[in-house]
């Protein structure tokens, strides 16, 4: 039987840039096909071409063993091709049923809108495939996993048989991409077969039947997840050995650098996000901040830089109080931050990579005598930075918009690394970079944490705080449920501890022998 | 391609009309200006009588009498705007020293008109840098030269070189208060300037009306006027009558080449394009968005209100009832034309100047209204907001926004 659909030889380029070269892929019915690769590899603009947004220059694509014309996403429904897009296409004040009909609207003579028919097929498609969605629920109201499956029942409503998912985890707590996988398991049983785009090992070993790893724009290999493991398959991305377990010695910590004593703040609704709070950090250890997006992370962090007064409770850095010191004062005292959304926060993207590694410096010698900007200094403090941390742009001129996310971050972890700190508040530094750019700013924090460096490292990534922190806290509904120590910390703690619940004696006691056991070993 | 986990924040209409504004290139300003004059050449033609006359005859006739009232739009509008070639020459020939300053005021009178265009494009383009939309150029310009006008007569006996400056310095105080004042209210209560600055235009007209009618009116006057300034208080004229070409040009020039210097190369220009390109990020690097928006509006009041005061000093002497007739409102759009930056602020205040200053003999020569040029104004505005006509038209490549997502740089995409 021919595969379901079958792309040959696609190849498109851009300007300068060879996005697609020869690529073929083959998607056989009833399957999960992940497709992996880095940011920029060309798995989007390929799936783009799948979907009809672009047009191919050479190669073509098969549905069913038919050669398909695809030229627009029209086309591509009406081959029963789907895409659900990392950013969903959905119109939160709608119900579900309205975002699932919109463009294929049933309706009775007269022209009114047939909501109780579409709702009543949005509903048989929910129970078939067990998607749990009320149809009548208001999108806004939904949280963010139950959102992507309205974009699920979205093309399952126009009855697509192949759905492309784009980075679908991007957005998603861990017991999300857990309900997700095995809704997508359910989905292939039922006889539909998905392409599954990411840059995550872990996912693609834990519920792909293929891998294809797509590298500058060509295919790399395809295998099989029982052959494969994620140190394979990170070098077949990256193209050269990565250190996805980061080596460092126990930790030598000095006095208290961050002394943080029952701290209140407010959320821009005025709500209590963080709700009496207190911890301490040392010089040359890692407290990482786990916790489910949403439960205080992002306000505990504005008010430890300042960036949002708190209502109560004390902040101290280095002996100094700052409860209500101004950002400025606070990096004064040599602190660093790495804000959790980098271009909001972190970068002024229309300026020029130059400007940006002195963001918070510009006033202070040698880039400033007085009030007249030195900007020869600033163009030489970026020559040196951007080869010291090797950022790739194409000059120090550069507006860093044209810069990737991974070089984008790297801007801002050269400026703040550059300057001598005590204390770095590191929120989600490496959300959506890839493989190789997360090794890299692994590196680097372990590195100020060993140069004495107290560090906070905010992250949702479990991973990642397992991974380089000595302390973990995990915050839940604007508290610290529990702080545990980072070589006692695995998935299953810290999953709990994030629902709120605490994991009795027995989970311990079974992290803690396993712990010794390898120790033994 | 970059993946961020949550959906980017979208940003408003004004937000994306500012970076497209910033962003075009210059061939589309370019090509932005010279579409709209071939347009407004065409809307000559067609609002001509003599071509509907000339099309019953026939067809090529219309054609022909169509180009010709083109022609002779352009022509009237250069001739009005930078002098006619053949006067000159022989006013030249003849060598009578009137003849040849007569035969050269086209020229110098656009260049009078201009100035004011460079003061009050660089007030908006600073708020604009600042990201700040400042309409109150036309109120600031009327408190401008009402201060500038009151220091030009009420103080007497100092030299010409103390009594300019101040008086200047008054213009640009008067301004800047009038700026201030929106500006301290959008940094302290986040009241949108936007809103305020037209509110305080009302108060500035409706002040300046009371101010002509009764503490500053002319008692020697029936109409309502200023009393005349003092001679030491003119701005120099380089020509005698009937050029009125003064020194205000000049000063606007170096006045640009200062706001260049602080835009730029100081560190509070910094902060102030920080603040107006990202003033989250502004925050984060520590700076003081409140110092910064309060004293970004005040600036930009100032540059307005030097725009007032240089039309008293350097050309009317004194200041009468709506003297300033949409500089105000002209420059916005000049601003933005020349992408804010001071530059590129002379160089569209020059064509204004010279297409306003043509206009007015285009109109009395030729008989073309002077409308013609408010609509090429217009159309050229509308051809750079809207980029994507241009880049149709001259099947230009797409800006470099798109192609940058598909960089394959290797490590990190």
């Amino acid at each position: 039987m021919a595969p379901i659909l079958e792309l040959r030889g696609i190849t498109k380029r851009f300007p300068g840039v060879l996005a697609n070269d020869h690529i073929n892929l083959t998607l056989e019915k009833g399957e999960i096909h992940a497709l992996l690769g880095e940011n920029g590899a060309g798995k989007t603009t390929l799936m783009n071409i799948l979907y009809g947004l672009y047009n191919q220059d050479e190669g073509e694509i098969l549905v069913n063993g038919q050669k398909a014309e695809i030229n627009e996403p029209t086309d591509a429904i009406r081959a029963g091709i789907g895409m659900v897009h990392q950013h969903f296409m959905l119109i939160p004040v709608f119900t579900v049923t309205e975002n699932v009909m919109l463009g294929e609207e049933f309706t009775k003579s007269g022209g009114f809108l047939d909501r109780a028919k579409a709702a009543n097929r949005v509903r048989e498609i929910s129970e078939k495939y067990k998607l749990n969605v009320d149809p009548n629920a208001y999108v806004g109201d939904l949280p963010v996993g139950t959102q992507q499956r309205v974009e699920i029942i979205k093309l399952l409503f126009r009855d697509a048989d192949v759905l492309i998912m784009d980075e679908p985890t991007a957005v998603l707590t861990p017991q999300e991409v857990e309900e997700l996988f095995k809704i997508m398991r359910f989905l292939v049983d039922q006889g539909k077969s998905i392409i599954f785009i990411t840059h995550k090992l872990g996912e693609v070993l834990e519920c792909s039947d293929r891998i294809t790893v797509i590298r500058g724009g060509k295919v790399i290999g395809t295998t099989l997840p029982k052959d494969a493991s994620t140190k394979k398959l990170a070098a077949m991305m990256v193209g050269r050995d990565v250190e996805l377990q980061i080596k460092k010695k126990k930790a030598q910590t000095g006095d208290v650098v961050l002394d943080v004593q029952d701290l209140e703040v407010l959320n821009p609704q005025n709500q209590i996000a963080v709700d009496g709070v207190s911890f301490q950090v040392k010089a040359g250890e890692v407290l990482g901040v786990a916790g489910v997006q949403g439960n205080g992370q992002t306000e505990l962090v504005r008010a430890l830089t300042g960036l949002l007064k708190p209502v109560d409770g004390k902040i101290s850095i280095l002996g100094q109080e700052t409860t209500n010191a101004t950002p400025r004062q606070i990096t004064e005292l040599g602190s660093a931050h790495i804000p959790e959304d980098r271009q909001k926060d972190g970068l002024v993207l229309s300026f020029p990579v130059a400007d940006n590694l002195v963001l918070n410096t510009y006033y202070q010698p040698p880039f400033a005598q007085g009030l007249i900007a030195q900007h020869d200094k600033v163009i030489e403090n970026s020559l040196n930075l951007v080869e010291k941390f090797d950022i790739r742009t194409p000059s120090v001129t550069t507006t860093v918009s044209a810069l990737s996310g991974g070089n984008q971050q790297k801007v801002i972890v050269a400026r703040e690394f550059s300057r001598p700190i005590k204390l770095l508040i590191a929120s989600q530094p490496t959300r959506g970079l890839d493989v190789g750019s997360i090794e890299y700013i692994h590196k680097r924090l372990i590195e100020k944490r060993d140069e004495g460096t107290a560090i906070v490292l905010v992250s949702t990534e479990l991973d990642e705080v397992i991974q380089l922190s000595d302390r973990i806290a995990v915050m839940y509904r604007g508290k610290i449920i529990d702080t545990i120590d980072g070589s006692l910390a695995n998935k299953e703690i810290l999953g709990l501890l994030m629902a709120g619940i605490h994991p009795d004696e027995d989970t311990y006691a079974r992290a803690k022998s396993k712990k010794e056991q390898i120790v033994l070993t | 391609m970059e993946k961020e986990n949550k959906p980017q924040k979208k940003p408003n209409s004004f937000e994306i009309f500012l970076e497209e504004i910033q962003h075009s290139s210059w061939i589309v300003t370019f090509l932005a200006i010279m579409t709209g004059i071939i347009l407004g050449g065409l809307l000559a033609a067609i609002t001509s009588l003599e071509m509907y006359a000339a099309f019953k005859v026939s067809f090529w006739d219309g054609i022909k009498t169509g180009l010709q009232v083109a022609w002779s739009t352009y022509s009237a509008l250069f001739t009005g705007s930078v002098g006619d070639f053949g006067k000159i020459k022989i006013a030249l020939a003849g060598g009578d020293a009137l003849e040849i300053r007569r035969a050269f005021f086209p020229f110098f009178e656009s260049l009078v008109q201009s100035t004011p265009y460079i003061f009050g494009g660089l007030a908006v383009a600073v708020g604009f840098r600042a990201g700040l939309f400042n309409i109150g150029v036309e109120g600031q310009i009327f408190i401008g030269a009402l201060t500038g006008t009151w220091a030009g007569y009420a103080i007497t006996g100092l030299p010409a070189i103390i009594h300019v400056p101040l008086a200047l310095l008054c213009g640009f105080l008067g301004g800047a208060l009038w700026g201030f004042i929106p500006g301290l209210l959008k940094a302290k209560t986040g009241a949108s300037e936007v809103i305020n600055t037209i509110m305080m235009n009302y108060i500035a007209f409706r002040f300046s009306e009371y101010m002509l009618r009764g503490p500053m009116k002319d008692p020697t006057e029936y109409t309502p006027k200023t009393p005349v300034i003092a001679d030491t208080a003119k701005l120099y004229h380089f020509f005698q009558d009937p050029i009125r070409f003064h020194l205000g040009f000049f000063i606007a020039l170096a006045v640009a080449a200062f706001i260049y210097w602080l835009l730029f190369k100081t560190t509070w220009g910094f902060e102030l394009r920080t603040v107006g390109a990202n003033s989250n990020a502004a925050r984060y690097a520590g700076m003081s968005n409140i110092m910064v928006t309060i004293l970004a509006m005040a600036l930009s009041g100032g540059l307005a209100g030097l725009a007032g005061a240089n039309e008293v000093l350097g050309v009317n002497f004194r200041l009468v009832p709506a003297f300033s007739s949409g500089y105000g409102f002209d420059s916005i759009a000049l601003a933005l034309l020349g992408k804010n930056h001071p530059v590129g602020v002379v160089l569209s205040a020059l064509l204004f100047g010279f297409l306003r200053s043509g206009a007015r003999q285009m109109q009395l020569k030729a008989g073309i209204p002077i409308d013609i040029i408010s609509i090429l104004q217009a159309l050229i505005l509308a051809f750079i907001a809207a980029p994507a006509i241009i880049r149709t038209i001259y099947r230009l490549k797409e800006s470099k926004i798109k192609e940058e997502e598909f960089t394959l740089s290797g490590w990190g995409g």
